[in-house]
Parts: C-alpha cells; structure tokens; sequence
C-alpha cells in the first residue's frame, strides 16, 4: 500500500547562511493572480503619471560667455569636456562635471564660425570671420606661455564651417567652396566645387570616413568623396538647410535641418526621397545632432526650443525649453548618450538630461527593474488613450503653443485647398504629391 | 604600342589640318623697342580687319609671336598662308626619302580611317565621373545593409558596441597557461579528465549529452504522462477495491461476484475467438477450480451460514432465496462434465429430463421440508441452460439446434426460453445504459475526476460490444448460453419481441445517427425490417416537407410529440435533441428537391401564388426571421449577469489531487448575479441593442486599431500577456522587461566601425532587408528593381 507523507526538502527553505535571502515559494498559477490586463494598465498609468512627474530635465546651465553662443564641440575622448565658441570670437572649455569653464581664449576677431576636434583629442581647430583656421591645443599654455595657436591657416575667403576626419589628419573647411586641409599644409589638398554658392557647414560622415556632406545658401545638400576628390550628387530642396548630420550607426542616413521647420532624414543612395520628413518646429531648425546610438536625434531651433526626435518618426518625443533660452544655436549630444547641451543666444550653455524622467546616479537592481519594468509597461499600453494623452503631455511657452496653433491652421487651409483643387479638376489632371516628395524640388547627378 | 601612338598623333595632326581653329587668340604683347616691326604689323592687323569686313573671311588664324617652352610639336600652325593645311602637302617632301615608308604607310591607314569624336565638354564629363562614383558609393554602402538592419531589429542594443572581447578568448588561453599544482587541483582535474568535462564549454559532458540525445523531451514527457495516468488508475481502482472491500452489505457482494463471474465468462468467450490455444489453459483453470470446489464441499449445508440459514429459511423468504441460490450454486459446481459426444440433443434432452427430479430431489434434502414455494421457484429458474457447459460443444450444439429446430419440439421450447431470456438480458442492458445516459448530464455538471468519467465510457464500450455480440448472435438465429439471471418474465408476450428496439431505431433516425450504439444496432438488423423501416421513414419525410410548408414551429412540436406517443421514457433524451432536429429538418429541406407538392401547387394556384412560391423556393431555407430571434436570444443570454463562484479549492480542507469542494460550501461562496435592468430592446421584437459599450471604461479603451497591427487579435494578444513579475517567474521577467538599448554609464559610445561589417551575420537574406526596409520606409532604388523582377 502506498503511504502518502508530507515531506520536504531542507534545501528548499533553509538558508545556507543567515545572510542569504530568504526563499520566497511563490505560486504562479494565473488563476490565483487574475485581472493581470487592469491591474498592469494600472501600474503602467501610475508609471507614465510618475514619469511626467519626475520629468525635470534641466541640469545646469553654463554661463561665462559675453556673447552669443554660435558653435560647441565634443571632447573625443573625455566625456567631461566641451568646447564651444561664441560670436565675439571667444572660446571657452568646459568641465561639465564641475560645471565651469576651465580655459578661455580669444582664438578671433569676429564669430567664431566653426569649430572642431582632432580624433585623438589633443588638438582643436576654429574658423572664424577673420579668414582664419586656427589649430590649438587642448590643453592650456604652460605657465609664462603665451596663450597662441599651434598652427594659423590664412584663407582667401570666409570659412564658414569646418570638420575633422574621424580618422586621418585630415579636415575640411567650408565657405565658397569645400577645402580639404592635411594638417601639416597651410594650402588645401583639394577643392570641391560644385556651382557658386557659400556653403555654410561641412560634416565627415563617421563611418565611411571619406563621405562629406556639405550644405549650401543655394538650398542644396551636396555630398562629395573625399578619395576621387568629386563631388557625388546634389539635392535641392524647398528651402535652405542649415546643417546636417550624419547616424554614427547607420552610415548611410545622415539628417538635414531646414529653414522650413523640418528635418528631413535622407538615406544617401535615394535622395530624390527623404525617408523621414521631421516636423514639429515652428521655426527654422538651426543645428541637429545624433545621439550615438544613432537611434535619436537632438535639434535646435530658432523658435528657442530644442527638441529630440526618434529617427523613425515624424513627430518629436520630447520639447526642452526655459524661459529664459532664446534662440538656440548651437546643440550637441553628449557621447555616453546621457546629456544633451545646447549654446544659445542668450551666452548660455545649457545642460539636459536626454531622457528627461532618468533618474541621475547609481541605481540599485531593484531600482533598475522597476524602471525597466515601467519602461516596458509604458511601451506596451502606449496606444491607450489616457497613457498616450499623459505621456504626450507637455508645457509649451504661449509662443511657440500659438504658433502650433497657427500652423496647424495653415496646414489645413493649405490641404483643405489641395483637396478642393483635386475635387474640382479633371480626375487625374492634379497628380497627389506625398509629402515627402513636396519638398524636394531636384536632385542633380 | 608605339606606332599606335604615333598613329593617334598623326590622326590628330590630319583632323587639325582640316579642322579650323575656332579659338584665337589675339597676338600677345609685342616688344615695345621694336617699333618699326611693330608699325608694320598693325598695318597688317589694320588691313586684315579690313578684310573681314566683308563678312567672308572671318577666320582669324593664330599667331606666333614669341618663342615659347609651351610650344607643342603636335600644334603646327598654317598662319600667314591664308588657307588651310593639307595633309598631302606636308607629305610631299616625305616622298623622296625612302627611310619613311613605314610613316608613309602609317599614315595611308590613318587616312582610311574615320575621325575622332570631338572629347566631351566639361560639364558632362564631370557629371558622368560624378554620376560613376555615386553609383560606386552608393554599391559600396550596400554592405552595411545587413549591419544596420540587425541592429535595426535587435531586441536589445548595448552600447560601447565594442564590449570587452577579451574574455571569450580568455578563458581558452588562461586554461591552456595554467597547471595544477597541488594535490587537491591535481585530483579534480584527473577527475575531470575522467569524465570528459570539456573545458571551454563547461556546460555538459559527453557522457550527459548522450544521455540528453538518447531521450527526446518529447518522448520523455509522453513517457511520463502514461506513468502518471497508470499511476492514477492504480492508486484510483486501489481506493475502490479498498472501499468495495469495507461494504458490508452482503447482497452487494454477491452481485459483485456475480458479476466478476460473468466478465471472466465474456472474458473466455472473446478469448476463446481470438486465442483458443489460451482458451483451452483458461479452460483447464476453470475446470480445476470447479474440481476443487468439488472437492471442498463448499456451497453445501454444512457450513455455519447455510446452517443459520436453513433455520431462517422457514420464515424468510430472502433467506430461502439465499439457500436457493447457494444451493444453485453447488448443482453448478458440481456438476460432473461430460465428455462430448456424436449427439449432443440426446444429451441436453436427457439432460433437461432428468434436471427437475433431481433438483426436486436435492432441494428436498436440503431444505429439510416440502416447500411448494421454493421448489416452484427453484424449478423456474433451473429451466435455464446449463452454463457450465463446455462452451465449444455448446457452441456446435446450437448449430445442431438451428438444423433439427423444427424437429424436436422440446429444443425449439429451450430455444424460445433462451431467446427470451437473452432478450431480457439485453434489455437489462439497454435499461442500464439508458439510465447512465440519463444520469450523465447531471453527473457532468459535477466537478467528477476524469480518471470515473474515462472509467464509465469504458464500461460503457463494454457494454455496447456485448448487446452488439448478442444482437449479432440473435440474427443468426442462434442461442447462446451467456444469461444467468432468472427470467422473471417469462410471461412476457413473444409477439412483443422487436419493440424497444424499434423504437430505438426510429428515435437513431430522428437524430440522424447521433447515437452511435444505436447505430450499430442499426447496422446489424435484418434486411426486411431494415427496409420496412426505411419505406416508413419517406413517409414520414414527405410528412415533414408538407408540414415544414405550412409552418416551422408547428411541425417542430410535431417532432417532439411523435416519439412521445411511441415511448414515453425516451421523452427524456428526446428534448435536447429538438434543437439539433429542426437544423437537420432544414438541412433534409435544403437538400431534397421539394418536385412533387409544389407541382401540385402550382396547378391549381393562380398567378400570385405562383410568384409567391417562387420566392419561396429561392430562399428556401433561409428563414431570417427564425434567424434573428435566434441571434437576439443568444444576445440576450450572452449578456446576462452570471453567477460567480467564489470558493476557493483547499481553502479549509485538505489540499492535493482529487479535490472536491462541498456543495455547501460553493453554495455559501456562490453571488447570485443581480437581476439588473431590463433590456433595452426588450419590447423591440426586431432590434438587438448591444449593452456591452461601457462608457466610462470607453475612455480607457484603444478605439482605433494602431499602425503596426494588421488585426485585431494581433493587438490584443500584445496586451494580454502579462510582463509583471507576478505572472512571470524572475528570469522571464527580466527577459520580457529588457530595456531596448543599454548604455554603460560613463562610457563613450563611439560610432560603429568598419570591421562590425565582418562580424554581423550573413543570413540576413536580401528579400528580408527589403520588408524591413520597406517597413521603416528605407529602401534603396536598384535593390528595388531586383526585388521586383523577383515578385513574380
């Protein structure tokens, strides 16, 4: 006969030292834990209330410049590091952990129009109004030392913008033409001239190394190779685009900002189609910057608002502003993809959280699991329509909430108009034109 | 190779000649000391304007005026002529040297030849060196394709890409350096050895993947399914032979008995079909334990009971059947058998002869008195056959039977006795069954174990396949030995034989073979009655189609009163089955053309009636009315508030397999569900209005399909499935809840390198990178010429 005992197994709840954590049996039969739908919408309601809640995404704010700021760059190898130019061709270093600037020098008379820095971070180079490309050290002059650049190019024209190759001495300039410099020449290796325009920035894309990308007042994107020394193909669009941006991940998707409010992300080999069309500006986007994963992208506008975009969306997920910020310049993603700063108009060098709810510091595991837990809650009920409403949630300035307002209007009377030209035309007469197709009137072998 | 080029220049020598210089050049900066020359040569320039305004002459030829480093062999100037070069002219002095003739020859070629093509202007060129390297970039960024996609679709990204590869090859190296020294590590590591353990890939050894490999899961979990069902059963029919054993009812255990006596019996019979050889070894048992009982003188008066008994008998009649049984018993038991021989008839006639006597004989010895009572009884049912018979000789006798059946009156009344009691068997039976089909509806509603229900549609199968033995053994007219039990009513009427049958088979046709037993049944009948039946059912049919004609509902009750009238306990099984009668109507109506009663129709209906009939037969079948109520009727039950059990299983009792919660106790648990409002289409007989819609968690809900989903069921199944870790064990949950992208705090993420290209895998086929592509809007034009040509 078989005799039925309760027995247990001592390993399966007695701790082999005090100092282990006690063994929780835990049943996960579903139908002693139910409504598991309502209860997550719950969690996931509180998760995106609390997030909203917790959204303060204003670190520090850099001041010391005694003008506007016009151009910042990354330190490549220090993350505490950055660098950044003003209109009265001051340049000052920062140290972003203490929050304070830790080298100041006039590098020119005028703007400070571009700046850059060498891949290994010992150098940096500045351009300025004075026809001058100035290379300096990074680190400051010795004591009794005079504060002069290593290396002082005179142009014959304005550069308007310069970049470093990410890989080579090499650098490339911009202004009527694109220059491309070897470091230890004071002529350029090569010219890249396509038509007679100023160009107003020049980008190394940081993949294929040898891909520029250039933009110019004649409302054209031109990229150029940098081996065979020609330019590649060009691409004109509604209006003028102020700088661009090459994906650090994607070496074939660079993002372009616009004086028409937009952005527009280009897949290299289709230009006659961007592949995402960014709008949520109300004024002309003046810098764009990748995050590093190349997943994000941080863009700084003339409507004194920055916003970040998801690559693969049209609209903005968050909208940083202050009351104080005027029109923002300058923007640039730090490289640990953790913080976003932005020089603007007003001297000041402003420092966000790029995630604005992220919790600063040392997380324990718990604490980590919790956000990660909400983070998925938030991503899996995101179509609900009071998750989505809070998420979406944001404080606007009258401004810019007006100006939407406006140009939400405009847009409709502009559709409405279409719609009734097609309605009230021969069919076929009025071709449907996407809106990605709009803006780009030509693209040119 | 070198005439060739001298060939080219000489081509282009000739096209100059011919050519005409469109370009000149004004003749540069004289030297200003000499000025005489200089005079002259405006009076030149003066008088070749003057030239050229006549309009004819307007070709300016090139003048060289200084000498030049620039001055090209190739560029021969025909200035100052005042007419073009030729190409013979300057081969004129050539003739006289014989040491050119390879020239001479070289350039007669040239001559033959055709021109060249002027070289194209700027602009193109530099758009088609242009246009050539975008194509090639744009070629050569194809390889990140494959990168991009992956990290595109990538559950989870962790930034710096480039992770510490160290460690991979690290333990490989470290293990190769490194020794054991001491003892200890010497002994784990030859222990280690001995087993094989794989260094780099600590996670199995050979030993154990073999042991994995020679067992699939699958098997393995089917194998351990059956042990547990077995383990089950086991355990389930120890607990009711233990109960079985505990009853103390002695009736139950003589029935039970009995019983067993009889399965062994069916048992032998089967076997004896299938394996005779341990038929016979079955056989042999059963005679040694008919010899032992022989022996022991068991089932005799002798013992304690039958002596209380017998004392009993006198005033107890349950006693006296008792002895009689017992009594019944010894006979059976100890009944000598005989060796079978030529005629077997003699033997059952001389046999059946001298059974009353002797049995009169014995119960008068045994019962100590005359008691008319018990010797009639006994006399009735001793007129069974004999059982113990050796069951292959019975067999041959009853064909014997079947031949000399109208000869011998005596076998034909043994014949009718047998059939009768037969019948009765199977009645028993089919009462049986019926009352299990009965009581299983409410039994089902019981929360029973599995392990009964599989049980009962065992005995159940049992059963069937013996009534159907029986029926198949009564078609052939032949008697078998099997019932034991007393015919009681031996007054039943012989003409009343088919009855419960028939109507079993007409209730099969009603239902259209939803009963499988009895479709068997139906299967093994004879021939004529078969038919008999089927000439019944067509009239019946044609019944069915006139009525269906008039109205639905009506021949809907006819249906259900019909049987009733010809059995009433059938009614019982016949209600639920109204449902399902009225589809299989509409069905049979759908089917059959409706020829004969709509002819007959339309001959003596006019016109209208016509039309209407028309419109009857087109959509007939379709009745959407009946439709309709039937949907709201469902709506409405949908839609009612139901009962919700609360009780919880092991809550206050004890735990584990097997349990059953007390009806008291779900009565106690069980909230009645409110009686709410009343529908709001409930006096609306032609509208459904859905009470689903909840306003207020309306405003909670998705109301619009989102983008990336194609159905509905898609969205939904995203939202079902918990990620909490109260539904999900920790591992799972830290699997679901696995944030896209990871950074390392503190680290710079540079951009992704060349040699990541080398790396990502190359399974990424190009027809899933254009979906993907596709899907994110990214595309790229020539691969989307391929992909195209490939649609197809």
């Amino acid at each position: 006969m078989k005799v039925k005992m309760l027995s247990r197994n001592p390993d399966h709840y007695v701790r082999e030292t005090k100092l282990d954590l006690q063994k929780v049996p835990r049943n996960y039969d579903p139908a002693l834990h139910p409504f598991e739908v309502p209860r997550e919408y719950t969690r996931a309601l509180n998760a995106v209330k609390l997030e909203r809640v917790f959204a303060k995404p204003f670190l520090a704010s850099l001041d010391g410049h005694r003008d506007g700021v016009n151009c910042m760059a990354k330190h490549p190898k220090s993350l505490s590091t950055v660098l950044s130019g003003a209109c009265d061709g001051e340049v000052r270093i920062w140290n972003l952990t203490k929050r304070e600037c830790i080298r100041t020098l006039q590098a020119h008379e005028g703007f400070v129009r571009g700046m850059c820095t060498h891949y290994c971070g010992t150098s940096f180079f500045t351009v300025g109004d004075d026809k001058t490309v100035k290379q300096w050290k990074m680190d400051g002059p010795e004591y009794g030392e005079e504060e002069e650049p290593l290396h002082t190019i005179l142009g014959k024209t304005v550069f308007t913008g310069i970049d470093h190759h990410w890989k080579k001495d090499v650098f490339a300039t911009c202004g009527q033409q694109v220059d491309i410099w070897d470091e230890q020449r004071t002529s350029p290796i090569c010219s890249l001239t396509w038509g007679f325009d100023s160009i107003s920035s020049v980008k190394f894309n940081p993949v294929e190394t040898n891909i520029l990308g250039s933009c110019a007042s004649d409302r054209n994107i031109v990229l150029y190779d940098m081996r065979q020394a020609t330019p590649l193909k060009k691409v004109i669009l509604d209006m003028r685009t102020n700088t661009l941006c090459w994906n650090p991940m994607e070496a074939f998707v660079f993002t372009a900002a616009n004086e028409d409010y937009n952005l527009y992300t280009f897949d290299m080999r289709s230009l006659d189609e961007p592949v995402k069309v960014h709008m949520d500006h109300v004024s002309a986007v003046l810098d764009v910057d990748y995050s590093p994963t190349g997943k994000e992208f941080v863009s700084a506008s003339f409507d004194k608002s920055i916003r970040i975009f998801p690559v693969d969306q049209i609209h903005s997920r968050e909208v940083y502003h202050t009351k104080r910020m005027q029109h923002v310049i300058s923007v640039k993603w730090t490289s640990d993809n953790k913080y976003i700063l932005c020089g603007s108009d007003e001297m000041n060098i402003r420092l966000w959280k790029a995630n604005a709810s992220e919790k600063l510091g040392v997380l324990t595991s718990r604490e980590k699991a919790a956000f990660n837990y909400n983070l998925k809650l938030k991503e899996k009920f995101k179509y609900h329509p009071q998750i989505s409403r809070i998420a979406r949630h944001r404080h606007l300035p009258k401004t810019i909430y007006g100006q939407i307002k406006e140009q939400r209007i405009m847009k409709q009377a502009r559709q409405r108009k279409e719609m009734n030209r097609i309605k009230h035309s021969k069919p076929g007469s009025i071709p449907f034109v996407p809106e990605k197709k709009k803006h780009i009137v030509a693209v040119v072998k | 190779m070198n005439g060739k080029v001298s060939e080219k220049s000489l081509l282009a020598l000739s096209h100059l000649g011919k050519a005409v210089d469109s370009l000149k050049d004004f003749p540069q900066s004289a030297s200003e000391d000499e000025e005489a020359i200089d005079g002259e040569r405006n009076h030149q320039k003066l008088l070749e304007k003057i030239g050229y305004l006549d309009g004819k002459n307007r070709q300016r030829l090139a003048e060289r005026s200084e000498a030049s480093l620039q001055v090209s062999e190739f560029s021969v100037s025909n200035e100052g002529t005042g007419e073009q070069l030729d190409l013979a002219e300057l081969l004129g002095p050539i003739k006289s040297s014989s040491s050119l003739g390879t020239v001479k020859k070289q350039l007669k070629k040239v001559k033959n030849k055709k021109t060249v093509d002027l070289p194209l202007s700027k602009e193109e060129r530099e758009r088609i060196s242009r246009e050539a390297a975008y194509n090639k970039i744009s070629q050569d960024m194809t390889k990140w394709d494959p990168v991009v996609l992956k990290n595109r679709r990538a559950a989870q990204l962790v930034f710096p890409l480039e992770q510490d590869g160290v460690l991979e090859n690290c333990i490989g190296e470290v293990l190769g350096s490194w020794k054991a020294r001491t003892p200890l590590e010497k002994e784990i590591f030859n222990l280690l050895h001995q087993n094989k353990q794989p260094l780099t890939d600590p996670l199995l050894t050979p030993v154990e993947k073999e042991s994995l490999k020679a067992m699939s899961l699958e098997e393995a979990k089917q194998r351990r399914a059956e042990l547990q069902k077995a383990r089950a059963l086991q355990s389930y029919y120890e607990a009711r032979a233990r109960r079985e054993k505990k009853i103390k009812s002695k009736k139950f255990h003589k029935v039970l008995k009995k019983r067993n006596d009889k399965k062994i019996l069916k048992n032998f019979e089967e076997l004896r079909k299938v394996d005779p050889t341990s038929a016979l070894e079955e056989l042999a048992k059963m005679e040694r334990a008919r010899i032992q009982e022989r022996m022991s003188l068991k089932h005799q008066n002798k013992g304690k009971w039958a002596k209380s008994k017998v004392i009993m008998a006198k005033y107890d009649l349950e006693a006296r059947k008792a002895m009689q049984e017992q009594l019944l018993k010894n006979k059976e038991l100890t009944q000598k058998l005989k060796v079978p021989s030529d005629s077997e008839h003699d033997e059952d006639a001389e046999e059946e002869n001298g059974l009353i006597p002797d049995i009169v004989n014995e119960v008068q010895i045994s019962t100590d008195g005359p008691n008319p009572w018990m010797q009639r009884n006994h006399g009735i049912t001793t007129k069974t056959p004999p059982i113990q018979k050796e069951p292959l000789s019975s067999e041959e006798s009853e064909l014997e039977e079947d031949e000399k059946a109208n000869e011998e009156e005596e076998a034909l009344l043994q014949e009718l006795i047998e059939r009768r009691s037969l019948r009765k068997g199977s009645e028993v039976d089919q009462g049986s069954q019926k009352q299990e089909l009965t009581t299983k509806a409410p039994r089902r509603t019981e929360e029973t174990e599995e392990v009964l229900a599989e049980l009962r549609t065992l005995s159940e199968q049992i059963n069937k396949k013996a009534k159907k033995r029986q029926d198949g053994e009564q078609s052939v007219n032949s008697s078998s030995a099997v019932s034991k039990e007393p015919s009681i009513q031996r007054e039943e009427q012989p003409s009343l034989d088919e009855r419960p049958e028939r109507v079993q088979t007409m209730e099969a046709l009603d239902t259209l073979g939803l009963d499988e037993a009895v479709q068997e049944q139906k299967v093994l009948e004879p021939v004529a009655e078969r038919r008999r039946r089927r000439r019944q059912r067509r009239r019946e049919e044609e019944q069915e189609q006139e009525e269906e004609q008039e109205q639905e509902q009506k021949q809907e009750q006819e249906q259900e009163h019909r049987p009733s009238k010809q059995k009433s306990p059938l009614k019982k099984k016949k209600e639920p089955m109204a449902a399902l009668h009225t589809i299989i109507s509409g069905k049979t109506h759908q089917a059959n053309p409706l020829s004969a009663p709509i002819v007959v129709e339309e001959e003596d209906c006019d016109e209208d009636a016509t039309q209407r009939q028309i419109i009857k037969e087109a959509f007939a079948g379709d009745d959407v009315i009946a439709d309709f109520q039937k949907d709201k009727l469902e709506a409405e039950k949908a839609s009612k508030p139901k009962e919700i059990d609360l009780s919880l299983p092991g809550w206050g009792q004890w735990g584990g397999p097997g349990l059953v919660i007390s009806a008291r106790k779900r009565r106690r648990f069980l909230v009645k569900a409110p009686k709410g409002s009343a529908r709001k289409d409930q006096c609306l007989p032609n509208v459904v209005i859905s009470e689903k819609r909840n306003i207020q968690a309306a405003a909670h809900q998705v109301n619009v399909l989102p983008f990336p989903f194609t159905h509905q069921g898609q969205f939904e199944e995203t939202i079902k499935v918990p990620v909490g870790a109260t539904w999900n064990t920790q591992r799972a949950f830290q699997k679901l809840t696995a944030p896209r992208i990871v950074t390392r705090p503190g680290y710079i993420i540079e951009p992704i390198k060349e040699k990541d290209v080398e790396s990502s895998p190359s399974h990424l086929g190009p027809p899933t990178l254009q979906r993907e592509a596709r899907l994110h809007g990214y595309s790229h034009p020539r691969r989307k010429g391929r992909a195209l040509k490939k649609a197809p």
